[in-house]
């Protein structure tokens, strides 16, 4: 694997592999005092972040260091982007300082993608640590191996993703990855938060999408719900009447959670906007998986360095 | 081994080194060594760990310490060691799959550590297995079993308890086979580019 860049592209044996040795990276460091493999010496991770983050840069800092990789935050707020550099000028500069790996963020659709071809002339990897409203790859992956442990597997499995999917890079990389290992899924949304061409987005053979409204039909019948935030920054006009009247018709109240089967589970990519989408209670319930997310986070991109940056170079 | 006739089974280049039946033999002789060399059950020795290294380690040491309870009635405790990610070859292969590392419930703090592995080549295997061993614990003292020893080691290490020394060209390819991972016991000596 040279980068990796969405879910969509990204093989299920592949995406099998990272679960796998994510799974394996756990049970190494499981009850270890000192989690520092050595595995990554020597090579250098360069975290890059247009947008502001706590979970995912964090996450992937902490993989980096655990795998002993030397790790170097940049954010656009104090770097020379501010300066009016461009994104192109900026990935040629990190992979001249020897960045191994660049982890990008960044506001615009496809900008990982593009990064990566103005470096495909050198030997930097890119991971697209999410690109505007288009992919989030680790955040699926993390939300997979999360839904493994809990499910034990998502084939035949319904998962209900809920809220904001127009703006949700997070809800296109889950579709497609948990399509392709067989789950079925459903967006739950109103329609103005609805892309207008769900149909065209890539679904995995094995599994299927559909479209819901009605977020309280969805729910008797869902082995996992995973609760989008609704993301204000990206809102420009009215998506819906006031944030009370989206609460009470897609917000996961304690009375919803309710309605769910015993065993199901809440997910949530965070950060959370308590009592928006998601009740506290809710929030805070066994069901809820949203802390083990964020714990499974980092095994994943500890996995997802691994396979980009422990083998052979330019091996597939 | 006696000679092998002209038209055997196995073809010329890929030889058979031990059958079935020698590869029994080799490990209830290594038991014996095992319990001997370690005063196994003697009062003032230690605790005895054997750690298969994953693959093909793993099923050795388990019918090791099968043999040393067959042998001396102590059932030593048996655990596996994963050792992929303290490699120095990494960047050599294509990325390397996770094996599984699970220590006996007692741990190996204090123990004499036996690590047990199939074949002994270059020794970086060891090498890694031992900063793998580092990070789980302190030993009291560590050793090596190995089905096999194909020669041309490339560091200083050497194992306590060999099954069979086969001289070797480096080329060449030994594969052991156990029943638990391949179907059937036996050992195995390729030419090179020859696959088992």
């Amino acid at each position: 694997m040279r980068h990796l860049l969405g879910t969509d592209g990204l093989s299920p044996e592949t995406a099998l592999a990272i679960l796998d040795t994510a799974d394996g990276l756990k049970r190494t460091l499981l009850g270890r005092e000192v989690k520092k493999l050595p595995t990554l010496r020597g090579r250098t991770v360069i975290t890059c972040f247009y947008e502001d983050s706590t979970r995912t840069r964090v996450s992937f800092e902490i993989a980096g260091k655990w795998m002993s990789a030397d790790v170097v935050n940049v954010s656009a707020g104090s770097s020379s982007v501010k300066k009016g550099e461009s994104l192109r000028d900026t990935a040629l500069t990190l992979a001249a300082a020897g960045a191994d790996c660049v982890v990008v963020r960044h506001p615009a659709s496809g900008a990982a993608h593009r990064l990566a071809s103005w470096l495909s002339h050198t030997n930097t990897s890119v991971v697209n640590a999410g690109d505007g409203t288009h992919e989030h790859p680790t955040q699926a992956l993390l939300d997979m191996a999360t839904l493994r442990e809990r499910l034990g597997g998502v084939e035949g499995r319904r998962i209900a993703i809920v809220g904001d999917v127009l703006h949700s890079r997070v809800a296109r990389s889950n579709v497609h990855l948990l399509t392709s290992f067989g789950a079925d899924v459903v967006l739950v949304a109103p329609p103005t938060l609805l892309p207008t061409r769900v149909g065209d987005w890539p679904v995995g053979a094995a599994g299927s999408l559909r479209v819901s409204h009605h977020l309280d039909a969805e729910l008797p019948t869902a082995d996992a719900v995973m609760m989008l935030r609704v993301q204000a920054e990206r809102m420009h006009g009215g998506f819906f009447p006031s944030a009370r009247e989206y609460s009470i018709a897609y917000g996961l109240s304690e009375a919803r959670a309710a309605m769910l089967p015993d065993h199901a589970v809440v997910l949530h990519p965070g950060p959370m906007l308590r009592g928006m989408e998601i009740a506290p209670a809710v929030a805070d319930s066994p069901r809820a998986a949203i802390t083990e997310q964020v714990a499974n986070g980092v095994h994943v991109r500890m996995a997802v360095l691994y396979h980009l940056l422990a083998g052979e170079e330019d091996a597939a | 081994m006696p000679p092998r006739p002209r038209g055997a089974p196995e073809p010329a280049e890929r030889r058979e080194l031990l059958s079935a039946g020698d590869v029994a033999r080799t490990i209830a002789r290594m038991a014996h060594q095992v319990i001997e060399k370690t005063s196994l059950g003697a009062s003032g020795a230690s605790p005895v760990v054997l750690l298969g290294i994953p693959t093909r380690g793993a099923p050795l040491a388990a019918r090791l310490a099968q043999r040393v309870a067959d042998f001396s009635d102590i059932q030593v405790p048996v655990g596996t060691l994963d050792v992929t990610l303290y490699r120095d070859d990494l960047r050599r292969k294509p990325t390397r799959p996770l094996g599984q590392t699970a220590l006996p419930p007692g741990g190996i703090e204090d123990a004499l550590v036996i690590l047990v592995d199939d074949v002994l080549f270059s020794g970086r295997t060891i090498r890694a297995a031992l900063d793998a061993l580092r990070d789980v614990g302190r030993p009291r003292a560590v050793q090596l079993a190995v089905l096999v020893d194909r020669g041309h080691r490339e560091l200083p290490i050497r194992a306590d308890y060999v099954g069979k020394n086969v001289p070797t060209a480096r080329t060449e390819e030994v594969h052991v086979l156990f029943t638990e991972t391949d179907g059937r016991d036996a050992v195995l000596l390729n030419r090179a580019g020859e696959r088992s």
